[in-house]
């Protein structure tokens, strides 16, 4: 665990050394605080719905950008072979790596809470549904970068793994909806598959364990998989 | 300290090593050579736990390197090829996160660190960011970074490589000082280096190990090829037929020098042929103003070794 510390401090800290981290949160707060002033207009209520919606949209686009250098750039510049030769674990490695984009993302996240400040302000917003939205944002926000984490394993390009990584998590989103093109395992299988109908529940103010298992168990094979990626180079 | 037995590392196509079998012993310094893709960094990559090998066994201070893992990345100190550092960290920071990341204690970190920027001569440079130090630099904290937890076994992937000549020297002595007390492995192709610093020499080509042995050794077994450099006044072209008519000569070549000719004469046999010239030169009344054997060098031993085997194999094929 010491050792998952070590990766973990270092990660943040090169978060904050490089100029991603400052772009992607101003990024992420314009673009959101933009849609929650429109959704609030449109709407005339006083809660999240619809800001939420977009929020969740902009996470999916900017996930990946946090996530794409964690291994690319380690396998890029040579440093992955000071790193492994090190005595710490394949798996100290990944999660320490997994901690620290997950860590970006809450702080990412957590300056929204001005439009929950906003809300108590002028109106009386129901607490229950924004919540459990949080807690629904993190949860999600631990599978996104999970996703992110396995796709930056496989490429030594960031770029290639920005990409991959956003359209994969569109694809996550997006296969929810084709439930509704059919009936039987099939579509069933998809719908509990996508992010979406887990996510929608969050929004409603249900915190549903099947939604929480959802996104822990699917972080947590993606996490195996990648553990299990870094690894390979050693019987490739 | 380090075992090796027959260690096989295939890729697709090729074998990268190829049944390689060799010991190093406790405070031995062993210099790897070989040209380009013979299999110097594949062999450290195995005995570092970076990759495994597809047959064979290494252990490294007794620990298996397949099994053991742990255990032995803690006993070594890596210096991969082209030094790889995080270069948004400054010098201090990266040596920190390194010494962490291998175990020392927190009281011990900034004693070790100190005592390795000294070791390496980078105090100066400790507040700097890495991404802007020179070439030279980089190697230090390279270096400054495979020392920090005192390991017993040091494996260096080319750790001269793109130093000015200076620095070079200094890589060498520090090298050379942690000799005594370390053992090391390290690989080069500049071959005065490991004739300086090493107690013994391995020379892999095309993953296998074609000699292995001090360098005074090597060079020994190789004097036979006994050729002479000779300086003579006189007429260049007589005097080349004279020579030519030793029977021990194998070939003459010459060029005109100044006020005399510099004479190239290789032997036939491996018997000493100074003293068939010497002969000839006084019978036929030249001046001789100098006579020198040709040093072996490693170079020679080097391309002699490497360019017979791939005489060998073309023979074969």
């Amino acid at each position: 665990m010491r050792n998952v510390s070590t990766i973990y401090q270092r990660e943040i800290k090169s978060y904050f050394y490089s100029p991603i981290a400052y772009v992607v949160i101003s990024v992420f707060l314009i673009a959101s605080g933009f849609f929650f002033a429109g959704n609030l207009q449109f709407w005339q209520e006083a809660s999240l719905k619809g800001s939420l919606d977009s929020i969740q949209f902009f996470l999916l686009l900017l996930t990946p950008v946090i996530t794409m250098k964690l291994f690319a750039d380690e396998t890029k510049s040579g440093t992955i072979e000071t790193l492994m030769t090190s005595p710490v674990t394949d798996f100290d490695v990944v999660f320490g790596k997994f901690l620290a984009a997950l860590s970006l993302y809450v702080v990412m996240i957590l300056p929204t809470w001005i439009f929950v400040i906003f809300l108590t302000i002028f109106g009386n917003p129901d607490f229950g549904p924004i919540f459990s939205s949080y807690i629904g944002l993190v949860l999600m926000g631990s599978l996104f970068v999970s996703v992110g984490l396995l796709i930056s394993s496989f490429t030594r390009n960031q770029v290639v793994a920005a990409v991959i990584g956003i359209v994969s998590l569109i694809i996550l989103w997006v296969i929810g909806f084709l439930s509704s093109y059919g009936d039987g395992w099939f579509y069933e299988t998809l719908r509990y598959a996508g992010t979406f109908d887990h996510w929608e529940s969050f929004t409603k103010g249900i915190v549903d364990t099947r939604d929480v298992i959802y996104y822990l168990s699917f972080t947590a094979l993606l996490l195996f998989i990648t553990v299990r990626n870094v690894e390979s180079r050693k019987w490739r | 300290m380090i075992n090796v037995k027959n260690l096989t590392k295939r890729y697709v196509n090729i074998n990268a090593v190829d049944n390689i079998t060799f010991n190093v012993e406790e405070n031995e310094t062993v210099g790897l050579l070989g040209p380009n893709g013979a299999g110097k960094t594949t062999t450290m990559r195995i005995l570092t736990c970076f990759m495994p090998a597809t047959a064979g066994t290494a252990t490294v201070a007794g620990f298996d390197v397949f099994t053991d893992s742990l255990n032995v990345r803690q006993q070594i100190g890596y210096l991969p090829e082209n030094v790889p550092l995080y270069l948004d960290m400054r010098v201090n920071e990266y040596l920190m996160f390194r010494a962490k990341l291998k175990n020392i204690p927190r009281r011990e970190r900034r004693k070790k660190i100190d005592y390795c920027l000294d070791l390496t001569g980078i105090r100066d440079v400790q507040n700097q960011i890495t991404g802007t130090l020179s070439k030279g630099y980089k190697q230090r904290v390279g270096l400054a970074d495979t020392l920090i937890h005192d390991p017993k076994i040091l494996i260096l992937d080319e750790p001269t490589i793109g130093l000015d000549p200076n620095q070079i020297m200094q890589i060498r002595q520090v090298i050379r000082g942690l000799g005594e007390k370390h053992t090391v492995l390290l690989s080069t192709h500049i071959l005065p280096e490991v004739e300086m610093i090493c107690d013994r020499i391995m020379i892999i080509d095309k993953g296998k190990i074609v000699a292995m042995d001090t360098p005074a050794n090597l060079m020994k077994q190789l004097k036979s090829s006994s050729n002479v450099i000779l300086e003579i006044k006189g007429d260049g072209g007589k005097i080349k037929s004279s020579l030519s008519g030793i029977d021990s000569v194998r070939s003459v070549t010459w060029k005109e020098k100044e006020d005399a000719n510099e004479f190239y004469v290789e032997g036939s046999g491996e018997d000493d042929i100074r003293e068939d010239i010497f002969n000839c030169i006084v019978k036929d009344n030249y001046i001789l103003r100098e006579m020198k054997r040709q040093p072996i060098t490693l170079e020679e031993v080097f391309h002699q070794i490497t360019t017979k085997e791939t005489e060998e194999v073309s023979d074969n094929a």
